[in-house]
C-alpha cells in the first residue's frame, strides 16, 4: 500500500474528525515544488494512541515498527511525525500530529511501540512536547533541571546552570 | 630433642674444629665468640638474601608475561628500555614508588595500609618451602606442604581486607568473589595434594622430590593415570588459586574495573601486583615438586645440570603455559567458575583419591612386584577408559559447539 | 531477645553506578545496576554525556557543512553516516528543479568505502567484544586489521576516522594512483583472516558458554524494539535495507544476509563476523565492476554541483544500512541551503533501549556481554 492508500483506509476507519488531511507532495510548479516523502496523515492529537493502535494491528497495515518519532518546530505549531514501516507488508506510512506551541501535549504511543519509549523522552527533552500517559519522563539526554528545550526555534540557552556558566 | 639450632652449632662447632685443626689455629674455635648468637645472625642475613633473590622472581615474570603476550599478539611489546626491554619492569617500579600514594577518604585506613602487606607476605612466605636444590636452603620442614597450604590461604584474607577496606563497590564485588573462589579451589587443590601425600607417605618437600628421583618415569605424575589426572586437577586449580584468566574474575578488568586492588595506587598496588607474579612462580614450584620431579633430571642417568636448572626450567615451562592460557581464552562466568569445581574438579578429585588409595593399597600388599614395572605404571591401560568416562562427564549436560548461524539470500 | 534467623540475615539491593567512565560500557554510558549480589535486578542506562545536540547545529548548518556533523555521531562508521545524509539531500534536491547527478565511478567508491567502512566497524565490535568477554588477544587481532583499511582511507581522504569524504554529488577525491591494487591486496588478505578470528574467539568453548543463550530477544521483540541492523538479523530475520531497499547502486552485487537463529548474544556476534566476509564480496565485486567498464581510468568522480545546495521545500525521511542498522535522516527543508530541521535516528539508541528489559535478573557478566554484542556507539546515542 502507499501511503495515500494507508490514509484512505485510516479514513474510512475514524473519519474527517480524526483524520484530518493528508499533507503530499505538490510538484505542479516545477520551479519551486514541495515535497513530502513519505506523505503524511495528519492525525487529531487525542487520537494519535488509538490510531497507532489500529495501524499496529489492522491485518492490511499490520504498521509493526516505529521507525523514527520526530518532532518538529513549525512556528506556531509543534509537530510529531511518526514514521512507521511494516514488516510484514514492506509499506511505510507516515503520521503527523500537530499540536499548539502553548499547550504541546500528545499522547504517548509507548504502549504500542516500545521504542516509541526513548524517542518520546528525547523528544520532551530537546523540544518540550509532553507525552500524557508515558510511564518514565525524566530527562534522558539533557541534565537533570535544564531550563528550556534546545530545539525549539526560540530557545535560548540558560545563563548558569547549578552555578556553572553555560555559554562559554 | 635438641632444638634445630643447637644442633646445627653442634655440628658447626665440629666442623670449625676440623677446619681450625688444619689450619693450625689451635683446633679449637674462639669460646668468646657465642657461636649461637653469630648463627641466628647468619640465618637472618640468609632470609634476607632469599627474599632480595626471589623478589627479582616477579620483576622477570613480569617481563616474560609481556613479551610472551606481545609475540601471542603479533606485537613487539617493551623494547625501548635496556637491550630487549628487559629493564622495563624496573623502570615500570620506579615509576610505582614515585606515584602518588592515594587512600580513600572513605577507607578504613589501617585494614587498606596492612591489605597489601599481608598478601605480600603470605606469598612470599611459602617460598621458603620450595625445594630448588638437592640440599635445601630455607626451610627442610617437616610439614612443609602443610605449611604451603596454610600459609597461602592468608593471601584471601588480604584480598577481603583490601576490598572491604577500600569502601568501594567494585573492590567489593572483587573480594568477595575472590574469598570464595579461593576458597573453593582450595579443595581441589588440597586433594590434589593429598594423593601425592597418600603415595609418597610424607610432607616433607625435600623427600618427595627424593622420591621422583631417577627420571621421567618416577615423577609423580606419571606414576599412576589417578596422579596423572590430580597433576591436571592441581594445574586448573592453583591457576584459579593465583586470580589469572580464564579465573580471573576477582579483578576482571571489563565487569568491575580492577576489582580488589582498584583504589590502590603507587607502590601499594605494587605488592600486589609482585604479590601476583611470587604466587604465580610459587603453584607452579609446588606443582613442580609435587608431580614433576622437582629438582631431578627427567633423563634417567643424565646428570650434567644442577639441579636448580631443571626445578626453574621446569617451573618456567609451566609459568608459560598459564601465561598461554591467559592470552588465549575469555574470562568464565561466576557461576560457572563455581560449577567448574563443585561440579567437576571435586567429584573428578575424590574418584582420583580412592584410585590412588587402591594402588598404594596394592603395592603395599606387594601386588605385581614380581612384574618388570609397578602396578601403578599398569594401571596406565587403564588411561583410554578413565579419559572416555572424564569426557562424557564433561561434555554431558553442556552445550554441544553450535555451527554457524545459517546464511539466507534474499 | 531471640530473633528469627532469617531477620537477623536480612539482605538489600546495592546500587552499583557503572560508568561513565568503565571499562565495557564503550564509551560514557552509565548504567545504574540494582544488584543483590551478582544478580542485577534492574539496569537503568543513563546516556547524554556526549550530547552535542547535532540536531541544532544541522539548523544553523549549510547543506556540505553538515557532513563533517555527520562523520562525528557513529566516529566507528564515519563513512556510512555521510552516505546516509548525502543520499537524503541527494533525493530531496532529485524532486526540485536542479537534481544532482552522481556518476557512476563516485557511486561505486561509496560502495567500496562504506564496506570498508562496515568491515573496520564489526572488527572493532569483534574485537571490544573479546575485551568485554575476557579475551584480551582478539582485540589486538582485530585492530591490525582495521589499521589497514585506515591507512587506505587516511590515502583517499586524508583522514584517518572522520573522513568528510562522501560528498553531495560525488565523493571529494578520486582513486590515488595505484590505489585499487593495494585495495584488493587488502581484500585478497582479509577474507581468510576472518576464518583466523572465528578459531580464535567464536567457536572458543569458554565464550560460547559465556554468550549462548544470554540476552535472547526474539524477533517480535526486536521489532517492537525498533531493533535493526545486525541486531535483528541475529534474532532470525534476514531485514536488511540494502537488498529491501537497494539504495545507491547495491542491487548490482550478488551478496547473502547472514542470519542467527536464536537472538542471543553470541547469534548478534556471528552475524558481524559473516557480514564482513559478505562486506568482501561486495567490495571485490565494486573492484571488478569498476574495472569491467573502465570507470577507473575516468576521472569523473562527482557531479558539477556548483553554487549553494537550495533541496526543494518539505519534508523527507530516508534510511540506509550502516554497520549498526538502520540509520534515519529526516529533513524539514523550507527552501533554503540551510535545513529547517535534521532529525536523525539512531540505531544504536533504539537498540540501547532495550537494555533494561533484558538485563533483569542476569549477572553482571552478562549485562556486560549484552552491551558488547548490541554493538553500540555514544556518539550516536547521545548526538
Amino acid at each position: 500500500m502507499t501511503p495515500e492508500e494507508i490514509h484512505d483506509h485510516l479514513l474510512d476507519r475514524f473519519g474527517g474528525d480524526v483524520v484530518t488531511g493528508l499533507v503530499q507532495s505538490d510538484e505542479s510548479d516545477p520551479k519551486s515544488p514541495v515535497i513530502y516523502d513519505p506523505a503524511q496523515s495528519m492525525i487529531g492529537a487525542s487520537a494519535i494512541a488509538d490510531v497507532a493502535m489500529f495501524c499496529r494491528d489492522d491485518d492490511a497495515l499490520r504498521l509493526d515498527a516505529l521507525m523514527c518519532l520526530s518532532a518538529l518546530d513549525r512556528g506556531a505549531h509543534l509537530s510529531v511525525v511518526y514514521n512507521l514501516h511494516s514488516m510484514a507488508h514492506g509499506h511505510v506510512a507516515a503520521l503527523r500530529v500537530d499540536v499548539p506551541r502553548t499547550a504541546a501535549v500528545v499522547p504517548s504511543v509507548e504502549r504500542v511501540w516500545t521504542t516509541a519509549s526513548w524517542h518520546e523522552r528525547e523528544a520532551h527533552d530537546l523540544m518540550g512536547i509532553a507525552f500524557s500517559g508515558h510511564s518514565d519522563l525524566r530527562p534522558l539526554i539533557l541534565p537533570e533541571g535544564w531550563e528550556g528545550y534546545p530545539l525549539r526555534k526560540d530557545y535560548e540557552a540558560q545563563e548558569y546552570y547549578r552555578g556553572m556558566k553555560v555559554p562559554f | 630433642m635438641t632444638h634445630p639450632i643447637e644442633a646445627f652449632a653442634a655440628r658447626l662447632r665440629t666442623t670449625l674444629a676440623q677446619t681450625t685443626e688444619t689450619l693450625e689455629l689451635g683446633g679449637r674455635w674462639p669460646e668468646a665468640i657465642p657461636l649461637e648468637g653469630l648463627i641466628a645472625i647468619m640465618l637472618v642475613l640468609l632470609a634476607a638474601v632469599s627474599v632480595a633473590l626471589i623478589a627479582v622472581v616477579p620483576i622477570v615474570l613480569v617481563l616474560m608475561e609481556r613479551k610472551i603476550s606481545a609475540y601471542f599478539q603479533d606485537r613487539l611489546g617493551p623494547t625501548r628500555v635496556g637491550p630487549w626491554g628487559v629493564l622495563v619492569t624496573l623502570a615500570d617500579g620506579i615509576k610505582l614508588l614515585f606515584k602518588e600514594d592515594l587512600i580513600p577518604p572513605q577507607a578504613d585506613k589501617m585494614l587498606f595500609r596492612l591489605a597489601p602487606y599481608v598478601v605480600f607476605g603470605s606469598s612470599f612466605a611459602v617460598v621458603a618451602v620450595l625445594p630448588p636444590f638437592r640440599s635445601t636452603v630455607i626451610g627442610n620442614l617437616q610439614l612443609g606442604l602443610f605449611i604451603y597450604l596454610a600459609v597461602s590461604s592468608l593471601v584471601v584474607l588480604g584480598i577481603i581486607m583490601a576490598g572491604w577496606s577500600s569502601n568501594s563497590k567494585y573492590s567489593l564485588f572483587g573480594a568477595l568473589r575472590g574469598a570464595a573462589q579461593m576458597v573453593s579451589y582450595e579443595i581441589p587443590l588440597g586433594l590434589a595434594a593429598l594423593m601425592i601425600v597418600m603415595t609418597a607417605g610424607t610432607l616433607n618437600m625435600q623427600h618427595l622430590v627424593m622420591d621422583q628421583v631417577g627420571g621421567i618415569h618416577r615423577w609423580y605424575m606419571f606414576r599412576n593415570p589417578f596422579l596423572f589426572i590430580g597433576a591436571g586437577i592441581y594445574f586448573i586449580s592453583s591457576i584459579a588459586e593465583v586470580n589469572r584468566t580464564p579465573f580471573d574474575l576477582p579483578e576482571a578488568e571489563s565487569e568491575i574495573v580492577a576489582g580488589f586492588h582498584t583504589e590502590y595506587s603507587g607502590l601499594r598496588f605494587a605488592y600486589f601486583f609482585l604479590a601476583e607474579y611470587a604466587n604465580v612462580f610459587v603453584v607452579s614450584g609446588i606443582c613442580v615438586a609435587l608431580f614433576m620431579g622437582g629438582w631431578s633430571s627427567p633423563i634417567p642417568g643424565f646428570q650434567a645440570l644442577p639441579g636448580i636448572v631443571w626445578f626453574v626450567g621446569k617451573v618456567l615451562v609451566l609459568v608459560f603455559v598459564m601465561m598461554w592460557i591467559r592470552w588465549t581464552v575469555p574470562r568464565v562466568r561466576v557461576d560457572q567458575l563455581m560449577a567448574v569445581c563443585w561440579k567437576y574438579l571435586l567429584p573428578i578429585s575424590f574418584v582420583n583419591i580412592v584410585g590412588t588409595g587402591v594402588v598404594v593399597l596394592l603395592e603395599r600388599e606387594g601386588w605385581g612386584a614380581e612384574l618388570p614395572i609397578g602396578i601403578g605404571h599398569m594401571m596406565w591401560i587403564a588411561v583410554p577408559v578413565v579419559l572416555l568416562v572424564l569426557g562424557l562427564l564433561a561434555f554431558s549436560g553442556t552445550a554441544p559447539v553450535r555451527p554457524r548461524p545459517t546464511t539466507v539470500g534474499r | 531477645m531471640a530473633e528469627p534467623a532469617t531477620r537477623a540475615l536480612r539482605t538489600d539491593t546495592m546500587v552499583l553506578s557503572m560508568g561513565p567512565q568503565h571499562p565495557s560500557t564503550h564509551g560514557v554510558l552509565r548504567l545504574e545496576l540494582m544488584t543483590d549480589g551478582e544478580v542485577v535486578q534492574d539496569a537503568i542506562p543513563h546516556i547524554g554525556y556526549l550530547h552535542r545536540n547535532f540536531e541544532k547545529y544541522a539548523e544553523n548548518l549549510t547543506y556540505p557543512q553538515i557532513i563533517p556533523y555527520t562523520d562525528r555521531m557513529d566516529y566507528i562508521a564515519a563513512m556510512n553516516n555521510e552516505l546516509g545524509f548525502v543520499l537524503t539531500v541527494e533525493k530531496l534536491l532529485g524532486r526540485g528543479p536542479r537534481p544532482v547527478e552522481v556518476p557512476e565511478k563516485a557511486e561505486y567508491i561509496r560502495v567500496i568505502v562504506c564496506e570498508l567502512n562496515r568491515i573496520a566497524s564489526h572488527l572493532l565490535a569483534f574485537g571490544t567484544y573479546g575485551l568485554d568477554i575476557g579475551a584480551f588477544t582478539p582485540f589486538l587481532y582485530a585492530f591490525r586489521d582495521r589499521e589497514t583499511i585506515l591507512e587506505l582511507f587516511e590515502e583517499l581522504s586524508g583522514a584517518r576516522l572522520l573522513y568528510n569524504y562522501i560528498r553531495v554529488g560525488g565523493v571529494a577525491r578520486d582513486f590515488p594512483p595505484e590505489f585499487h591494487h593495494r585495495l584488493r591486496r587488502f581484500l585478497d588478505y582479509f577474507a581468510p583472516q576472518v576464518d583466523v578470528y572465528d578459531t580464535l574467539l567464536s567457536n572458543n568453548k569458554i565464550f560460547l558458554e559465556r554468550t549462548t543463550g544470554i540476552g535472547v530477544l526474539g524477533v517480535d521483540d526486536c521489532i517492537q524494539n525498533g531493533w535493526t541492523g545486525p541486531n535483528i538479523r541475529g534474532a532470525g530475520l534476514a531485514w536488511d535495507l540494502r537488498k529491501e531497499e537497494p539504495y545507491s547502486i547495491y542491487d548490482r552485487f550478488d551478496f547473502a544476509i547472514p542470519v542467527g537463529k536464536n537472538g542471543d548474544c553470541w547469534d548478534r556476534y556471528m552475524v558481524r563476523m559473516n557480514e564482513m566476509r559478505e562486506s568482501v564480496k561486495i567490495a571485490r565485486q565494486a573492484l571488478d565492476q569498476m574495472e569491467e567498464r573502465g570507470l577507473l581510468e575516468d576521472e569523473n568522480f562527482t557531479a558539477n554541483v556548483r553554487g549553494t545546495l537550495r533541496p526543494p521545500a518539505g519534508e523527507i525521511y530516508m534510511r540506509t544500512e550502516t554497520p549498526r542498522g538502520d540509520l534515519g535522516y529526516y529533513i524539514h527543508s523550507d527552501g533554503s541551503d540551510r535545513p529547517a530541521r535534521v532529525k536523525v535516528r539512531s540505531p544504536c539508541f533504539t537498540a540501547l533501549s532495550a537494555l533494561r528489559d533484558m538485563s533483569r535478573g542476569l549477572l553482571i557478566a552478562d549485562v556486560v556481554a549484552i552491551i558488547g554484542s548490541i554493538d553500540i556507539v555514544m556518539g550516536e546515542i547521545d548526538r
